[in-house]
């Protein structure tokens, strides 16, 4: 026990540390009337992986969207406060959304491959830069599959359709289109829950080296893979964040009662 | 009893019954339609019989035994038939005589106990001629500027030689006449309306002296050209008159039949197994490839076959891209409200509306006030006789698009509320804009629901009859819509379509018991050509399926 703890003090990370990527100020958001989000506060840490735990309709995918917008699809969704990105406010109203979802990519719960060939959904997001170099289109292929370690199962069927990949494959094809575009915030909203565990344990391998390069904002149900993937956590409970800090911090000595009891299963 | 209920078992004897009923009465249609249509090219026996008539005189006849039916005799009595024996039911026959030259008619009913001594003579004829129907009798001469040519057994193979001569100079005069100075008169008319269309802009005089001398030099020309073309078909009508065939009778009259009038002739009862059949085929493949003849009652059904086509195909074109953009805007960028309801609810109450008010809708809106103001504006030189302000093939295949976009829609708007969410969510998670978004992912995997719509619009639009005759269908169209002149495809032309020429063979046709069959046939025809057309489209919605096969469907 005593080892442990000087292993985790050695490599502790300090939020006050950090260099930061997303701050989030005073975010309140409605659905309707109701208030899906209370007065939100949070600061997320440059190419380190943030985890959002706590249970379902707490409204961590909710914050998970605000970071690209994508709760503006949704008639009913209303906004308030600011969320800063390197310190421009993405709420603004000269944003270009569409700019800001090349810079925050998004892989989603369900594997989502376009109806195309593999070489076709990583390709998809160059495309729509109007990128049509076949060699630039290749070598960036190339790059994002490897990226997702999925280049050496596809390599020799790349003009197949994606639809024939197995779900861990899709999910890990869908993360190579989001780099391939090589954005600098990766939303993750629980890649991993429709997988089977060898399909997980390869998602959160890939995320263990992504991390590296991109800033990474994980949501899951699963406080095991909080624990092993991320660097901070933020446990969230009926639209309130309750706390936010180191995962190792989180998991053996946290500050709040509900996240403990959260953590240890007493609840939620 | 009631455990028997609660196993269901009932429900599925329900729902099977209801299967078994449609396909009995499917199958049932498609054969009464198949072998009332396709037993009639059949080469028939020619029976000689003897004629006892109601004066007691004898006489001959030669036909073909169509069918045979049972009669009570009071039905009999009633029509003032003498009766010599008083059985309950008497049985009568329906004769082709053909012939109808010689008797005035060429069908009757005879009663069984008239005809006697069947017999099938080896050398009993059927010709097959372009004017009077058939002719049943026995060659007796085959004459050559009235010089006699060949008589008895060596008449049969000189007369199918020159048979075939008679039958290409038939083809050339034809090709002549429709294409050469069809051509010829199209560039005559084009040069009078350019001439109108100088007079009508009051151009300055010198251009129109100009247009003028030039095109009576266009003119000149084509007269030559024409006056060449004129010389050649005097030569070869003269050729054409070149034989004739000395015919009689069963009865023993004399007749003289040019061979130029013969379209096919052929000897049934000498004919082997072999030769029935293919000249049953034969029957069949000119039934599809020739034009029609006598008041449609002979003859194929190509125009129509080519016609309904033609008019499928130009109706998809204009249906497809009108239904999917107004489907892809009521799905993806109308704002849901009551408006958008009330919009939605009348699109889909017009696939209820009765295809014959699309019709007048049609005749009314588009071939008077649209077609008129086209002809003011585009075709003022060719008025008053107007170009696009009459029905025309243009003008029917927009009404029936008109009656079958609500299919297209529906379809599509099906389609596209089909693909997930999060196929979209992905798109625009890459930076897409909700146009990319709906061009390059979501209507590439609603094709195939717009191709169902395409299929069901295709099946209603080749069947579809009553809106069509007020606006652009005829009973007899002389040329095709496409053809070699330019624009080739000509829209404002009139066009014949299997579904009208079914209507009017079987009841406007002044020859029942000779159309009947053709009627079949057309219908049949009909039936086979919608399969045609809707499996090639399910076959490309097929294709196109297997291409974005999701996992979600």
């Amino acid at each position: 026990m005593t080892q442990q703890h000087i292993n985790i003090a050695d490599t502790e990370l300090q939020l006050a540390n950090e260099k930061m990527k997303l701050e989030v100020n005073d975010l309140r958001l409605y659905y309707g009337d109701s208030l899906a989000l209370k007065n939100i506060n949070l600061r997320i840490p440059e190419k380190r992986v943030t985890a959002f735990i706590g249970p379902s309709g707490c409204g961590k995918s909710t914050l998970l969207r605000c970071f690209n917008r994508m709760n503006d699809l949704v008639d009913i969704c209303r906004i308030e406060g600011k969320i800063l990105m390197d310190g421009q406010n993405i709420y603004d109203k000269g944003v270009d959304v569409a700019e800001l979802r090349r810079q925050v990519g998004m892989v989603f719960q369900k594997p989502n491959p376009f109806p195309k060939t593999i070489y076709e959904n990583v390709a998809y997001g160059l495309r729509l830069q109007g990128v049509k170099d076949k060699r630039v289109l290749d070598e960036v292929v190339e790059t994002s599959l490897k990226g997702a370690a999925l280049w050496n199962e596809v390599k020799d069927r790349l003009h197949d359709n994606a639809f024939g990949l197995s779900g861990g494959q899709q999910q890990r094809l869908v993360i190579a289109r989001a780099i391939a575009i090589e954005p600098e915030v990766l939303l993750l909203d629980e890649p991993a829950s429709a997988l089977d565990p060898i399909s997980t344990l390869k998602i959160e391998e890939l995320i263990y080296e992504l991390k590296d390069r991109y800033t990474i904002v994980i949501v899951t149900h699963n406080m095991q893979q909080a624990a092993r993937v991320s660097d901070y956590t933020a446990f969230m409970y009926m639209g309130d964040l309750i706390e936010f800090d180191a995962t190792n911090k989180m998991f053996t000595n946290p500050s709040e009662q509900q996240t403990e009891d959260y953590i240890t299963g007493r609840f939620g | 009893m009631r455990a028997w209920f609660r196993t269901g078992t009932p429900w599925i004897w329900l729902n099977a019954g209801a299967i078994a009923l449609s396909l009995v009465m499917v199958l049932g249609v498609m054969g009464l339609i198949t072998v009332n249509g396709a037993s009639h090219f059949w080469p028939a026996d020619l029976q000689q019989i003897q004629l006892r008539q109601t004066d007691g005189s004898e006489t001959t006849l030669l036909a073909e035994i169509v069918r045979t039916e049972e009669v009570s005799a009071a039905v009999l009595r009633d029509s003032g038939v003498a009766m010599d024996k008083d059985a309950a039911v008497y049985q009568r026959h329906l004769l082709k005589l053909g012939n109808r030259d010689v008797y005035g008619v060429d069908f009757r009913w005879f009663l069984d106990q008239q005809l006697s001594n069947y017999r099938k003579p080896v050398n009993a004829i059927v010709i097959e001629r372009r004017e009077w129907g058939n002719f049943y009798g026995f060659p007796q001469q085959l004459l050559q500027d009235k010089q006699l040519v060949a008589e008895g057994d060596a008449l049969w193979p000189e007369l199918v030689k020159r048979m075939a001569r008679a039958n290409e100079i038939h083809d050339q005069i034809g090709d002549i006449e429709k294409v050469d100075i069809g051509r010829i008169n199209r560039k005559l008319n084009d040069l009078r309306l350019s001439e109108r269309r100088l007079e009508l802009n009051k151009a300055d005089p010198a251009t129109v002296a100009a247009a003028q001398a030039q095109a009576a030099q266009d003119r000149a020309a084509l007269d030559a050209e024409y006056a060449v073309l004129q010389h050649q078909l005097e030569q070869l009508y003269a050729a054409a008159k070149r034989d004739d065939l000395v015919v009689t009778t069963a009865e023993g009259k004399q007749l003289t039949i040019s061979l130029n009038n013969i379209v096919h002739a052929h000897q049934p009862n000498a004919m082997s197994l072999l030769n029935k059949v293919s000249h049953y085929f034969s029957a069949i493949w000119n039934f599809l490839a020739d034009d029609p003849r006598e008041a449609n009652t002979e003859g194929g059904i190509f125009p129509a076959i080519f016609g309904t086509v033609t008019m499928v195909i130009l109706m998809s074109i204009i249906v497809t891209p009108f239904g999917v953009l107004a489907a892809i805007y009521l799905r993806e960028y109308a704002k849901d409200g009551p408006l958008l309801r009330v919009i939605r609810i009348s699109v889909y109450n017009l696939a209820g509306v009765p295809s014959i008010v699309y019709g007048v809708f049609g005749l009314g809106f588009f071939v008077y006030i649209m077609g008129g103001n086209i002809d003011a504006l585009f075709y003022q030189e060719s008025l008053p006789s107007p170009t696009f302000g009459t029905p025309g093939l243009f003008w029917a295949s927009l009404t029936l698009a008109l009656l079958t976009l609500p299919v297209v829609i529906v379809s599509t708007e099906e389609g596209l509320s089909r693909i997930p969410s999060t196929i979209r969510m992905g798109s625009l998670a890459l930076g897409a804009t909700k146009s990319e978004t709906l061009w390059k992912v979501v209507v590439p995997l609603a094709t195939p629901a717009m191709m169902t719509g395409l299929i069901l619009a295709i099946a209603r639009a080749a069947g579809e009859v009553a809106p069509l005759m007020l606006v652009g269908v005829v009973k007899l169209a002389p040329t095709l819509p496409v053809d070699g002149n330019f624009p080739f495809v000509h829209l404002d032309q009139k066009i014949m379509h299997l579904g009208f020429h079914v209507y009017d063979v079987g009841f406007q046709s002044p020859n029942v018991e000779a159309s009947r069959p053709l009627l079949y046939a057309t219908a049949l025809v009909l039936v086979v050509l919608i399969m045609v057309l809707n499996m090639s489209a399910i076959y490309l919605r097929n294709k196109l399926r297997e291409k974005y096969r999701s996992e979600s469907d």
